[in-house]
């Protein structure tokens, strides 16, 4: 059988996908930045699943205003990377694996969690930029990934306990699939961060570090936070961090947190990340 | 759909909801076309006529030809669609950032801002607080 045996959560930020695809990571900004992803690239490195599904949301990119899904599930066999206004990152297409996918799917809405389903879908930096960031630069990507895009845009947003509810329903569908092979889970986005308005640049250290010692200890403390409250004390795009809800649902109750970081700035945005094992 | 939601208590945040959904629509729509390459091309020989093919209004139509950030999400853009603007312009994000942020910045002041922590939390909850902190 499957089986589900680690999570990350990782901020998507385009600035850092752009910064690697023009050679850039030596330059002061960056430098900090990257350092702190060299134990988090060697933890991928020797722990590299067959699958990984990456929790994400599209920016106005494959998805806009006049189609927009809740939660979406991606079943093709390829997902190309996006044109998001300035050409596609040259980055490998990403290889889906559409019999999890389909099995994931069927598990789901047989269990009453109605996923939207593609299989023709560009993918943007929300689900390039985890990859690079776990994976550097390789010729293909080392894992097959299942895309699932969250809407964290348009409000109503799914509520965090229902993303986090979304986690244990994958977590039962991926245990029940028939295939030997390891899965492993990603959410994606956030910290605290807000690109528009008056108060775009806000930032919440303390908020964070809440979110990511909750995420370890206490998960559901993350589940009971309001859509206001995200907005409020995180930032208008911090609650992109409900993501981090489904990787974290899909986990077991108790996890070995394997590597932190956190780093301000990544352009307008908190970076987090951490790594989440199974105990 | 109008009514009121305790996230309009934030300052300075422009969500989108079925509210500003409805009135940038279009405006919106129009930003999400620069995905494009051939609307880009199609923009860059003549702003004034492209924008002429999107039924927005004119406040809509001068704000996008002035770069007008703020005005833009004034009238029901997302930043995640005027990024599409600032992305065609060739500019880093920090320019519009800077652009909306009240009082405005430059790139570089905006970049500094955030290189020294960020804009911080504290007095930026609450419009109450913005208003008498």
């Amino acid at each position: 059988m499957a089986r589900l045996v680690a999570g990350m959560g990782t901020s998507h930020v385009p600035g850092v996908g752009a910064a690697m695809d023009n050679g850039k990571t030596h330059e002061d900004y960056w430098v900090e930045l990257f350092k702190g992803f060299e134990p988090l690239r060697a933890w991928h490195a020797e722990n590299t699943p067959d699958v990984t599904i990456v929790v994400f949301n599209d920016h106005a990119t494959s998805m806009s205003l006049n189609h927009y899904s809740t939660f979406m599930m991606g079943v093709g066999e390829q997902f190309q990377p996006a044109d998001e206004g300035w050409g596609p990152r040259k980055v490998p297409v990403v290889e889906g694996h559409p019999e999890l996918a389909w099995h994931i799917v069927e598990d789901l809405i047989l269990n009453e969690f109605d996923m939207a389903v593609t299989a023709d879908f560009d993918v943007d930096h929300g689900l390039t930029v985890p990859l690079s960031i776990a994976y550097d630069q390789p010729d293909a990507w080392p894992t097959k990934v299942i895309p699932l895009c969250v809407n964290v845009i348009q409000y109503p947003q799914p509520t965090p306990l229902r993303c986090f509810k979304l986690g244990q329903a994958i977590r039962r569908a991926v245990e029940s699939f028939d295939q030997d092979i390891t899965v492993g889970i990603w959410g994606t986005g956030g910290l605290s961060h807000q690109l528009g308005g008056e108060r775009a640049g806000v930032v919440n250290p303390d908020f964070d570090k809440q979110f990511l010692d909750n995420l370890v200890h206490d998960p559901m403390a993350n589940t009971r936070l309001s859509h206001t409250d995200f907005i409020r004390e995180a930032g208008a795009e911090g609650i992109e961090m409900i993501m981090w809800n489904v990787m974290r649902g899909a986990l077991n109750d108790s996890v070995r947190e394997a590597y932190r970081f956190y780093h301000i700035p990544v352009s307008a945005t908190a970076y987090g990340a951490i790594i989440l094992e199974n105990e | 759909m109008d009514e009121k939601r305790d996230y309009d208590d934030v300052p300075g945040t422009y969500i989108l909801d079925s509210r500003s959904y409805r009135k940038g629509y279009h405006l919106n729509m129009f930003c999400m076309s620069l995905n494009k390459a051939d609307c880009r091309a199609e923009f860059a020989v003549d702003e004034e006529a492209y924008l002429a093919k999107f039924p927005m209004t004119d406040e809509q139509r001068q704000a996008v030809l002035d770069r007008d950030y703020i005005l833009l999400l004034q009238l029901g853009a997302n930043v995640y669609y005027t990024f599409k603007i600032v992305s065609h312009d060739r500019q880093p994000p920090q320019v519009m950032y800077g652009k909306m942020s009240s009082p405005q910045m430059s790139f570089e002041e905006f970049q500094e801002m955030m290189i020294n922590g960020g804009r911080p939390i504290d007095g930026n909850r609450s419009k109450e607080e913005t208003d008498h902190g």
